[in-house]
């Protein structure tokens, strides 16, 4: 943190531009801390802030605070709300990272993985691994990672080649290719519960969404895929930027479109993958974390990708902590309340300015 | 020294059918060149084909002296700028962003802008005429204000080549003349290659001193003005009286001749 403050002010003095995100990464990263603190602390159970901040000091950092605690409070931070939050923030980080991406590819505001059938692809995929009948897991990773990722990459090929076709009303293309895929992908999750026997209970977490399974082994299994799935989309920003003239454009300025165009899209699938594979479908993340930062910051994927990425772990977060203190409804509930209503409005809005 | 853009036998062809064929062009250094014709002639693939955006069914293009299938998209951008056609922008986007989009095959991958690249935007939006619409969304400008920032935007890639597909077709009377100085600017003071193509051969007779005129897919005249826009080679190519073409007073002798 102190770090982070430092280079802004350096900076800051120079250019004015360059003060304004980097105070939002620093603010963002205070927020994701206290986003930690109090999603640790708050719940059924409430464990006051300074045990938590003492436990977590004692266990990550092997610090201590001279706080005492309970075995109790010490079991429900650090085996249950902690691996949880910290769940929660990657899923979060995933899906906005890969809403960032698929809109700015796609070249369409409205795309996050919710909305194009990616993630409802991933899910089908991570569905028809439960009913399989085998179990191939090397370090937890396995048939259900695979498959969850060949199903959010097969619909994003096929948004993507239908949404083409159409030419001009690109984007009403997009939005109804997406839809009917979701539809289709829904029948599909239907067909896996009619079939499922002894998974159905598994899947029907997928159809909800959340973060009450989270473990410290399946946030380990998350974790890698989505990181290393983002900062490999970050270090893409360029050709990422190049994407917003459109495809004839990008290539004027250097991007090898075809090229960056599936390597992104396959990255922002992987990341959706990963999320849906531990968390199942919540939507609005991808949709809303983007939308406000390029508010805030303008388009820039240099800029827009990490804050995008703070943003969308806070929201998420946030998410599911008021999932929880709702008496834990599914944090997708949460999402889709805040995002649903978002989502309209910018549809609104892109009518008036968007130029298809 | 090799050519800023050569073309050898130069065919391309959509579906077998030829949009151009058997084009050999030689574009040296630092010329200002106009490719003017009726519609169809093929100048805009032409275009596409020297900027490697489509693909040559035969023949060579060369960028200054290299063959295009051995440069990669970021080697043709840092040799060439094209001056898009009007994009549509899927979110709001200021007019100094997009400027600094021609930056892109010059930036650091992974510092992004360094400030040699934030003095070439600053330039460009200087001499373009831009800056008094910097912080505006470019969605919300006229199709002659974008037209105008597309043009900054290819000036900030700094390119020794700049390509133009009609510059000034939104354009008004006095913001056509400008962006015509602004290319004669750029080859005299930078020594830039500039090929554009243009609808109003008038235009391409007052500012550019070689006229290359492209019919049904060939070259059917290139030289000066005084030479490839004969009144006889207007009325062929274009099917109009010459006399409705505003050639400069120089020139005029010879066209109605």
């Amino acid at each position: 943190m102190s770090a982070a403050t430092a280079v802004a002010h350096r900076r800051g003095g120079t250019r004015s531009i360059a003060r304004r995100p980097l105070f939002l990464a620093a603010a963002g990263v205070v927020g994701l801390l206290v986003a930690l603190v109090v999603g640790v602390a708050a719940g059924s159970v409430f464990v006051p802030p300074g045990d938590t901040i003492a436990i977590l000091a004692h266990r990550l950092l092997g610090l201590d605070l001279g706080i005492h605690w309970t075995a109790a409070e010490e079991t429900i931070v650090f085996e249950l709300r902690l691996p949880r939050v910290l769940m929660a923030m990657t899923v979060g980080v995933g899906l906005a990272v890969a809403g960032a991406t698929f809109q700015g590819v796609l070249r369409n505001p409205l795309a996050d993985p919710y909305v194009l059938g990616t993630a409802s692809g991933a899910a089908l995929g991570a569905a028809i691994a439960v009913i399989l009948p085998v179990r191939a897991v090397f370090l937890e990773f396995g048939l259900l990672h695979g498959l969850a990722f060949l199903g959010a990459l097969g619909a994003v090929f096929v948004v993507y080649r239908f949404s083409r076709t159409g030419g001009h009303g690109q984007m009403t293309s997009l939005l109804l290719t997406g839809y009917a895929i979701a539809s289709l992908l829904a029948a599909g999750l239907s067909m896996a519960m009619f079939l499922s026997g002894a998974g159905l209970r598994q899947i029907f977490s997928f159809l909800l969404g959340g973060f009450e399974s989270a473990t410290w082994v399946r946030f380990a299994t998350a974790l890698p895929l989505i990181i290393g799935a983002s900062i490999l989309i970050a270090m893409r920003a360029r050709a990422l930027n190049g994407f917003l003239l459109g495809e004839e454009a990008a290539a004027h300025l250097g991007v090898d479109v075809p090229r960056e165009r599936a390597i992104l899209l396959g990255l922002a699938s992987l990341a959706t993958a990963a999320a849906v594979a531990v968390s199942g479908l919540i939507g609005f993340v991808g949709l809303v974390a983007p939308h406000v930062v390029r508010l805030a910051v303008g388009p820039n994927a240099r800029v827009v990708l990490p804050l995008a990425a703070i943003f969308g772990a806070i929201l998420m977060v946030g998410a599911d902590l008021a999932a929880r203190l709702l008496g834990d409804v599914p944090v997708g509930v949460v999402t889709a309340v805040i995002g649903a209503p978002f989502f309209l409005f910018l549809l609104r809005r892109t009518r008036a300015g968007y130029d298809l | 020294m090799s050519a800023a853009v050569r073309t050898e036998r130069l065919t391309v062809a959509y579906r077998g059918r030829p949009a151009i064929s058997d084009v050999d062009l030689r574009i040296e250094p630092a010329e200002r060149v106009a490719l003017v014709g009726p519609n169809g002639a093929g100048k805009s693939t032409l275009l596409r084909a020297i900027a490697g955006l489509v693909d040559a069914t035969a023949g060579t293009v060369e960028i200054g002296g290299v063959p295009l299938s051995r440069l990669d998209r970021l080697g043709v951008a840092r040799r060439l700028a094209v001056v898009p056609q009007l994009p549509s922008l899927p979110f709001a986007t200021t007019v100094e962003e997009v400027v600094a989009l021609g930056r892109l095959p010059h930036e650091h991958p992974i510092r992004g802008l360094r400030p040699a690249d934030r003095s070439a935007i600053a330039g460009a939006i200087d001499r373009v005429g831009v800056g008094h619409l910097l912080g505006r969304d470019a969605r919300e400008l006229s199709l002659g204000e974008r037209q105008l920032v597309l043009l900054a935007m290819a000036v900030a890639q700094a390119a020794p080549i700049l390509v133009l597909d009609e510059p000034t077709v939104h354009l008004d009377l006095r913001h056509q003349v400008e962006v015509m100085d602004l290319l004669a600017d750029l080859n005299a003071r930078d020594g830039t290659t500039i090929i554009s193509v243009l609808h109003d051969v008038g235009l391409a007779a007052h500012f550019f001193p070689r006229i290359v005129v492209l019919d049904q897919g060939r070259i059917v005249a290139d030289g000066p003005p005084a030479e490839s826009l004969s009144g006889d080679r207007i009325r062929d190519v274009f099917g109009v009286d010459p006399g409705l073409v505003r050639l400069p007073a120089s020139l005029r002798g010879s066209a109605i001749a």
